[in-house]
């Protein structure tokens, strides 16, 4: 979750109100943002990706006037006609298909306020815009651009201009390989036939987004005070509300706001649009849902705290707010307003019954048992490597890898669980033996089902002490057997991991559950374990399936 | 009283020390006297000491101790003795000496001569008068060589000191070390206590079965024990302890009346976003936070109209919803993960509910990954207590009821729920509990009411239900006071043996 910094003064003056340091806190968690600190003059919160209107100082600052009942309602942003136009060439279709622009005049953008809007536009891309590929915003000082402005696509190589932070002129292509932010983004334009451009009336280039603008005309400075905005991207109404966060915002630095014509499909449409959403909303479901009985009143005082105008059954929602999807946002629109701690939680008088899965309960009478034998359960990984499963067993499973796993020593899902085992016991040389452990966990192979994957819990057991030998875990395994009253047989096998004639399958209603046996010597020596090591692995899914149906 | 008491509950080593205390004080003549071995008689001091009976004394002293030539000598007698007794009886040449070894024939006729004992006379020895004198009595050596061993130097008489000076000079007759010396000194109470007959010959010191045969346990004494003293630690089997926790967290849960649902950990996305309405571009669908199959990359959708209207839920929404636009892509939906939460257990479970099974409650508590790099707070696996509600009079109210009575039952009395987001509830609530001894809130994860986007595909009807899924390792690492998450399943067998129970 992006984190934003706010200035303790700009924002006070911006609330219109200051709070004591404890209420400020209070009220900001409560609100609906994860406060980080407040240090001297630095007031730090996490603001949840649902309200991108809430990134900047001023988005914030109106949020929490409102909240806190300081400028409650529908705040109210004139629009005036630039006059100006752009022109949306119908070649960006394929690539880069709309983008929504704005004109905002007379603001003196000293380092702070250029500070605010790089804060707004980066983190405005990395959220909301998705790294820039639902949206991407660009800022240009107006008075370098000569209307109309024209957003085309092109072939890259053939389009030439010297982007920010560069000496030379370069092409389009150049850019994704040589310029830093070029390289970042590449990935979202590569293997695309025309790039996105655009240029002003004098076919001066103003940027190729949603990568870089140009070195000429894509930086504001402390002389500027009007700027051209435009946000690109492949959802209108995405990138209007995307347009409406910033130009608010920038209307709040005390800007005012200038509307342009866009050209597109024949069709003229005006950006930015500020006109308020209007949505349904009844009372009762309000109250039912919340488990609360307020009036029309209330309610319309709730919904004030939280910027929107209500009446009769109808709410006015701003335009910039970009998590309105449902009338059912508005219950926590009322619910946050009424505070959360106001609530008062109850538990209906529903009756139903409690009941425990039937396998996990078998699971828990299996554990008891072996417990009784005084043996530790131990919990282990589902993730574990190649190396402790396969090589160090001796054997050859074909093991659910997972992809680009952080951590190499845990990268595939686990085939059998005595490994498992055989790491606590290397992990345990110094301690007191005997140590006669197991442990229950989930196993994963290639097989039917809905993902591929099959998933079986089995249970492992291992003894280790001087002394231990085939004797020993076979009468663990026989207790455990006739407890669950199980018949089952032993049938002579192999299996690498075992010493030869020493290691036996088990068969219950003519299935495969188990191997019992004692484990090899260049196992034991792979582990560095200096005692021996008798052991069973027992499927207790498969087993649990063949008893049910009985 | 109190002497009886302690003779009551006296050890059989205790006994047969005891007796020697009234003769010796140092611990190496307490092992003779009593004819114990050196750790008995040390471990019935240590003993005896608890009991205010007497205290052990520890010096350092030097002490002499008889060698080799010092024990034979004792018994055969010195060589000059041996030799001047042999020219009593006649003189003698001195290859004509029988009683002394060859190397002690030199020094023992120095010594004589010293001490104008004998003479020398054209090779043949005799006695003098002064000889048949020294005769009649002891030397000092013969005395020194007679005493006790061992002999501290610090006691000795000018008359000792003369002869073990002559004696240290000569060949392995003395050895004279620095060590550590034991001694006990008896309290008041212990010289009391030695004034008693202790032999406790019908004191009883463990009953046998052939004692309740006979009945010779019949007025006879139990030696009293000490019930305050420390035995030595015994361990049993035990389960892991977070399963211990997983254990309890579950019967709250099914007091509740909850019901218990499973599921597999490897789940398409489908379950796992998708049918929970996060969108398909949403950050935590990318690879860094979330583990794919490699070797299974994708796995198949349910049937046709669980999957059409979930599409439809993205891309137009349902009932009054805007969506989230855009095209919504199914090869996406197949993508296999292992699952980021438990969540995806209760859409399944909402999917296959039958209406004539409302209202009904549900929980799970399982594992659920992340990947992430392992260190002191973060691992790639973590356990989730999940729970819902399906009721359609279920409101926010009922939701921090059921959160604050759970915790309560955790242990924790209160709880403070603030606001939250997630793509799939609305509201969303944010959970935090009080630590009562850290006095600070401890931030436990998420919970709210699922979005009629949610609820609509999986039930057909918008129906509200209160869903949850904090996260619960924290609870157990504060409960064992455990620090590093990684303790949870390193599995040390020593703390596995001696981490206490879950309790609650």
């Amino acid at each position: 979750m992006p984190t934003v910094t706010l200035n303790k003064e700009v924002f006070e003056s911006l609330v219109g109100k200051k709070l004591p340091i404890e209420e400020l806190k209070d009220r900001i968690s409560m609100l609906g943002t994860d406060l980080e600190g407040i240090e001297g003059n630095e007031i730090n919160v996490e603001v949840f990706p649902n309200r991108p209107d809430m990134l900047s100082e001023q988005g914030f600052a109106r949020a929490f006037s409102s909240f806190i009942g300081e400028k409650t309602g529908l705040r109210k942003y004139e629009i005036e006609k630039s006059g100006e136009k752009i022109i949306i060439d119908e070649s960006v279709k394929d690539v880069r298909p709309f983008t929504a622009c704005a004109i905002v005049k007379g603001i003196n953008f000293d380092d702070e306020k250029i500070k605010e809007i790089i804060q707004i536009q980066e983190k405005l891309h990395t959220t909301y815009g998705r790294n820039r590929k639902k949206a991407a915003i660009g800022v240009y000082p107006l008075e370098k651009i000569n209307f109309p402005v024209t957003f085309f696509a092109e072939d890259p190589n053939k389009i030439k201009f010297q982007p920010l932070e560069m000496q030379n002129e370069i092409t389009g292509l150049q850019i994704l390989s040589k310029h830093p932010a070029g390289r970042e983004f590449a990935h979202l334009l590569e293997g695309k036939d025309k790039f996105p451009f655009f240029k002003d009336a004098n076919n001066k280039i103003l940027s190729m987004p949603p990568i870089i603008n140009s070195h000429d005309v894509g930086k504001i400075g402390d002389k500027t005070t009007d700027v051209f905005i435009e946000c690109s991207g492949f959802d209108f109404g995405y990138l209007k509300v995307c347009l409406n966060i910033i130009v608010t915002a920038l209307a709040d630095m005390n800007g005012k706001i200038y509307s342009l014509e866009l050209e597109m499909d024949n069709q003229k449409i005006i950006t930015p649009d500020l006109k308020p959403v209007e949505w349904e909303l009844d009372l009762e479901y309000v109250n039912k849902r919340l488990g609360l009985e307020l009036n029309e009143t209330e309610l319309t005082e709730l919904l004030s705290k939280m910027g929107h105008d209500y009446k009769d059954g109808k709410v006015l929602v701003p335009a910039y707010r970009a998590d309105i999807m449902h009338k059912v946002d508005f219950i926590e629109e009322v619910a946050i307003a009424y505070g959360y701690e106001n609530f008062v939680p109850e538990i209906p008088k529903v009756s139903t019954i409690g009941q425990e899965d039937s396998f996990e309960k078998f699971k828990k009478k299996v554990s008891e048992i072996l417990v009784g034998l005084g043996l530790l359960q131990t919990e282990t990984y589902h993730l574990t490597n190649n190396n402790d499963q396969n090589v160090k067993m001796s054997i050859d499973l074909d093991l659910i890898e997972l992809k680009s796993a952080v951590n190499n020593d845990y990268n595939m899902l686990r085939g059998w669980v005595i490994p498992s085992l055989m790491n606590v016991l290397n992990k345990n040389l110094n301690k007191e033996y005997p140590q006669d452990i197991y442990g229950v966990g989930t196993t994963f192979k290639k097989g039917d089902s809905e993902t591929g994957i099959i998933e079986n819990d089995r249970l492992a057991v291992t003894l280790c002490n001087e002394k231990v030998n085939f004797t020993s875990i076979k009468q663990v395994f026989d207790f455990l057997m006739r407890m669950l009253d199980i018949e089952y047989k032993i049938e002579d096998t192999e299996h690498l991991s075992f010493i030869p004639g020493r290691v036996g399958r088990v068969i219950v209603n003519e299935k495969e559950v188990a191997y019992v046996g004692e484990i090899h010597p260049l196992v034991l020596e792979n582990w560095q374990l200096v005692n021996p090591v008798a052991a069973f692995e027992l499927n207790l899914s498969e087993l649990f399936g063949l008893i049910k149906n009985e | 009283m109190e002497v009886e008491k302690i003779i009551d509950g006296l050890h059989p080593l205790e006994r047969k020390v005891i007796p020697s205390l009234k003769k010796y004080t140092r611990f190496e003549y307490l092992i003779k006297d009593s004819g114990l071995k050196d750790v008995e008689v040390m471990r019935a001091l240590q003993w005896l000491e608890n009991k205010k009976v007497l205290e052990i004394k520890k010096v350092e002293k030097e002490l002499i101790e008889l060698d080799e030539n010092g024990r034979s000598y004792l018994k055969k007698g010195l060589p000059e003795k041996r030799l001047l007794q042999e020219l009593n009886e006649s003189n003698k040449s001195i290859h004509e000496i029988k009683t002394l070894e060859k190397e002690e024939v030199g020094i023992s006729i120095g010594a004589l001569k010293k001490k104008a004992a004998i003479l020398m006379n054209q090779g043949q020895l005799s006695i003098t008068e002064q000889g048949k004198k020294l005769l009649e009595k002891e030397s000092f050596e013969e005395l020194f060589l007679k005493k006790e061993f061992p002999l501290e130097v610090s006691s000795l008489k000018d008359e000792e000191k003369f002869a073990l000076n002559n004696l240290k000079s000569r060949k392995q007759i003395l050895k004279v070390e620095k060590r550590k010396l034991i001694s006990i000194e008896l309290t008041s109470l212990g010289k009391e206590l030695i004034e008693k007959d202790v032999r406790g010959e019908d004191v009883i010191e463990r009953l046998t079965p052939k004692m309740l045969k006979d009945g010779s346990w019949k007025n006879k004494k139990f030696r009293r024990y000490d019930v305050s003293i420390n035995v030595p630690q015994i361990n049993g089997g035990k389960k892991h302890f977070v399963n211990q926790a997983l254990e309890y967290a579950k019967q709250v849960w099914m007091d509740l009346g909850f019901k218990e649902m499973t599921g597999p950990k490897v789940q398409t996305s489908f379950w796992n976003f998708d049918a929970l309405f996060t969108a398909q571009d949403h950050p935590v669908r990318e690879m860094q936070d979330t583990f794919f199959i490699g070797s299974i990359p994708k796995g198949k959708l349910p049937d046709k109209k669980i999957v059409d209207s979930i599409k439809e839920s993205h891309e137009k929404g349902v009932e009054g919803s805007l969506g989230w636009g855009g095209k919504w892509n199914d090869e996406l939906a197949k993508t296999n993960v292992l699952r980021t939460h438990t969540t995806c257990l209760s859409a399944k479970t909402l999917y296959n509910l039958k209406k004539e099974d409302m209202p009904a409650k549900f929980f799970a508590l399982g594992r659920c990954f992340r990947n992430e790099a392992l260190d002191w707070s973060h691992l790639f696996e973590f356990n989730q207590t999940e729970g819902i509600v399906v009721d359609p009079n279920a409101n926010f109210r009922n939701l921090l009821g059921y959160l604050k009575q759970f915790f309560k039952k955790m242990g924790f009395e209160k709880a403070r729920f603030r606001p939250a987001y997630f793509p799939y509830t609305e509201p969303s609530v944010e959970i935090d509990v009080f630590h009562p001894v850290h006095q600070k809130w401890l931030e436990l994860g998420g919970a709210g009411i699922f979005r009629p986007e949610v609820t609509i595909p999986l039930l057909g009807k918008e129906i509200p239900v209160l869903a949850w899924g904090p996260g619960f390792d924290r609870l157990i690492m504060d409960f064992y006071k455990i620090k590093d998450i990684r303790e949870l399943y390193n599995n040390n067998i020593e703390q596995l043996r001696k981490i206490k129970a879950w309790n609650k």
